[in-house]
C-alpha cells in the first residue's frame, strides 16, 4: 500500500513553506467570519428580554470556551500522534497550539467575569462553567510549564505527551466533578451558564464567531510552529535555504 | 544503557504467569517499605506535615466550632493531598539517582509491576499514616463520630487514588528544574476530582443524604487509576531516562 | 436593526463597560499573539542569516548587508 502522499508534508523541510502560504489564508477567513460574526451579534440579533445589551458577551466568551476545550484535545492528539508514531513535527504542533489554547481559556475566564459582574454582582462567581474554565487553564499552564522546564527537546516532547494524554482523560472527568461540585453548594442560585434562551440569529452570531476563532487559532499555531521549526532545525540545511 | 532502554513508551507490559507477577510487586514493594524502615524520619515529616497544614486552617480562619465544622472535611482533604504531594519526589528520585531504577527497568521482570510494588509501599507509608491520623485531626474541627467515620473511609479510598495520579507527575518531573512546584502545578488539577468527591461524602454525611453515592465514585475512579496509573507512569519513566 | 444612533449603540443599554470589555480583551489579546509571533520570527529569520554567511554564491550579499537592509524594510 502506497503511503498517502499527504505523508510527505510530515517532514519539516515541505511543512515549513506550506503552512508558510496556508497561514494568511486562515488569517483572512478569521477576519471574515468575524466580520460576519460580530454583525449578526451586534446588528441582527435582538435585545434579550432579561439581560438586556449585556448579554452579547455570549458571542464573544462561549467561542473563546469553545475553542480552549478544542484545542486542547487537539493538541492531546497531535502529542499522542508524536510519541507513538515518533513523529517529531506532531509534537512541536502539539506545543504550537498550547499557548493560543492557554490565552482562550484565559480569555474565556476574563469574559465570563465581565459578563457575570453586571448579571450577577460579582466579578467571579464559582460557577461550573468559570471553574471548569480555570482547571482548564492551569492544565495548559501545567503542559506549558512541563515542557519548558525540561531541556532535552525529545524529552519535553513526550513527557508533555503523556501529560496531555492524562489531562484529555481527565477533562471530562473533571468537568462531570465541578458540575457536581456546583449543584451540591449553589443550590437555588442561579448559574452564569445558564443563557438566554436562544432565538436563530444569536446561535447563527456564536457559531461564526466560534469559527472565527478557529481560523484565527490555525493561523497563529502555523505561524507558532514555523517558529518552533526554525528553532529546533536551525543547524540543517532547509532552514538555510528557507531564510536566505 | 540507554539504546537498551530505549522501548516504545507505550508498550503494554508482557504478559507473565501468575506467580511472577505477585513476585514482581512483592519484591519491589518489599525493598521499598524495608528502605522506609530504615528511614523512618522521612515517614514521621509528611505526618507532622498534614498535622501542621491542618492547624494552619483555624489559626488563619478563627476558632469558632460552627465555621469549622463545616470546613473540616475540605479542610482535612486538602492538607492530605498537600501531604501527599510532598511524598512524592521521594517516591522515584533516590533509586533515579543510584541507578536502581535503571536496573529495575533492564530487569527481566515486569517493569510495570515493579513500579506498582513501588507505589504500594509508597501508599503504605505516606497515605496509610494520614488515614489513621485523620480522626484525631477531625475532632480537632468538632466532626461528629459518624463524620469521621465516612472521613477515614473516603481517605482510605482517597489516598491511594492521589499517590498513584501524583506518581505520574514524580516520573514526568523527574530530575527536572523546579522539581516540586512543577510537580504540584501538574498534579493539583488532577486531583480535583478526588477532592470533589472525597470531602463531598463527608459533607453529605453531615447533610444527612446518602455517601454511597460519593464513595462510589471515589472507588470508581481508584479501579481506573489502578489500571492506567502503573502504565502511564512507567511509559513517562523510559522517557526520563533515556 | 435596533440601534437608533451611533451613541446608542456604544452605550450597550449601559453594560458599555462589559460588552466592550470582553470584545476589547479578545481582539487584544489576538492582536499581541500576532504581533509577538511576527516578532520572533522575524529575530529568528535574521539571528540565522547572521549565524551562517552564504558562501556558496559570491555574488550573494554578505549577511550583514542583507540584515540592515532586512531591518529597514
Amino acid at each position: 500500500m502506497k503511503p498517502l502522499r499527504a505523508f510527505r508534508y510530515a517532514a519539516p523541510a515541505t511543512f515549513y513553506p506550506l503552512a508558510g502560504r496556508l497561514q494568511p489564508w486562515f488569517a483572512a477567513l478569521a477576519v471574515a467570519f468575524a466580520a460576519g460574526g460580530l454583525w449578526i451579534g451586534f446588528f441582527v440579533a435582538p435585545t434579550d428580554a432579561q439581560q438586556g445589551e449585556g448579554y452579547r458577551i455570549i458571542f464573544v466568551h462561549v467561542a473563546a470556551s469553545w475553542m480552549a476545550m478544542f484545542l486542547y484535545c487537539v493538541m492531546a492528539f497531535w502529542a499522542a500522534i508524536g510519541l507513538a508514531f515518533h513523529v517529531r513535527l506532531s509534537s512541536m504542533m502539539a506545543s504550537a497550539i498550547a499557548p493560543t489554547g492557554a490565552m482562550f481559556a484565559l480569555l474565556s475566564l476574563v469574559t465570563g467575569s465581565l459578563w457575570g459582574k453586571p448579571m450577577w454582582g460579582a466579578w467571579w462567581v464559582w460557577d461550573a462553567r468559570l471553574t471548569s474554565s480555570l482547571v482548564l487553564f492551569m492544565l495548559y499552564v501545567g503542559f506549558m510549564a512541563l515542557q519548558a522546564a525540561i531541556e532535552d527537546p525529545r524529552r519535553a516532547d513526550k513527557a508533555g505527551a503523556i501529560l496531555a494524554i492524562v489531562g484529555v482523560v481527565n477533562v471530562p472527568i473533571i468537568y462531570f466533578s465541578v458540575r457536581w461540585w456546583n449543584t451540591l453548594h449553589q443550590g437555588a442560585s442561579v448559574s452564569l451558564t445558564k443563557s438566554p434562551t436562544m432565538a436563530q440569529t444569536m446561535l447563527w452570531g456564536m457559531l461564526l464567531m466560534a469559527l472565527a476563532f478557529w481560523m484565527y487559532a490555525i493561523a497563529a499555531v502555523l505561524a507558532r510552529v514555523r517558529n518552533i521549526l526554525l528553532e529546533r532545525e536551525g543547524h540543517t540545511e532547509w532552514v538555510q535555504h528557507a531564510v536566505a | 544503557m540507554s539504546a537498551v532502554v530505549e522501548d516504545n513508551p507505550l508498550a503494554a507490559p508482557a504478559a507473565a504467569p501468575a506467580g511472577a507477577v505477585r513476585g514482581s510487586v512483592v519484591v519491589a514493594m518489599r525493598r521499598d517499605l524495608l528502605l522506609a524502615a530504615r528511614h523512618r524520619s522521612e515517614v514521621l515529616t509528611a505526618l507532622s506535615f498534614f498535622v501542621v497544614v491542618t492547624s494552619l486552617f483555624p489559626l488563619g480562619i478563627g476558632p469558632e466550632p460552627e465555621l469549622l465544622r463545616r470546613i473540616g472535611p475540605g479542610a482535612l482533604w486538602v492538607a492530605a493531598l498537600l501531604a501527599t504531594l510532598l511524598g512524592l519526589p521521594r517516591l522515584f528520585a533516590s533509586d533515579h539517582a543510584d541507578g536502581t531504577l535503571e536496573q529495575m527497568a533492564l530487569s527481566p521482570r515486569s517493569f510495570t509491576l515493579q513500579i506498582a510494588g513501588k507505589m504500594a509501599a509508597h501508599w503504605l507509608v505516606c497515605g496509610l499514616p494520614l488515614v489513621l491520623m485523620a480522626p484525631l485531626l477531625g475532632v480537632q474541627f468538632g466532626l461528629e463520630p459518624e463524620a469521621l467515620a465516612v472521613l477515614v473511609v473516603s481517605l482510605l479510598i482517597g489516598t491511594p487514588l492521589l499517590s498513584l495520579i501524583g506518581a505520574i507527575g514524580a516520573a514526568l518531573t523527574l530530575g527536572v528544574r523546579g522539581g516540586g512546584a512543577l510537580l504540584a502545578l501538574i498534579v493539583l488539577p488532577l486531583y480535583i476530582p478526588a477532592l470533589v468527591f472525597g470531602s463531598g461524602a463527608v459533607e453529605a454525611q453531615a447533610a444527612g443524604v446518602g455517601v454511597r453515592a460519593h464513595l462510589s465514585i471515589l472507588g470508581a475512579m481508584l479501579v481506573l487509576a489502578l489500571c492506567f496509573a502503573p502504565w502511564a507512569t512507567t511509559a513517562a519513566l523510559r522517557i526520563a531516562m533515556e | 436593526m435596533q440601534w437608533h444612533s451611533a451613541s446608542e449603540f456604544f452605550a450597550m443599554g449601559g453594560y458599555a463597560l462589559y460588552v466592550w470589555g470582553s470584545v476589547g480583551a479578545c481582539a487584544a489579546a489576538m492582536a499581541i499573539e500576532s504581533w509577538l509571533l511576527k516578532r520572533r520570527h522575524r529575530r529568528l529569520v535574521e539571528a540565522l542569516r547572521r549565524r551562517e554567511p552564504r558562501t556558496s554564491d559570491p555574488n550573494a550579499a554578505r549577511p550583514r548587508a542583507a540584515a540592515r537592509r532586512e531591518r529597514t524594510a
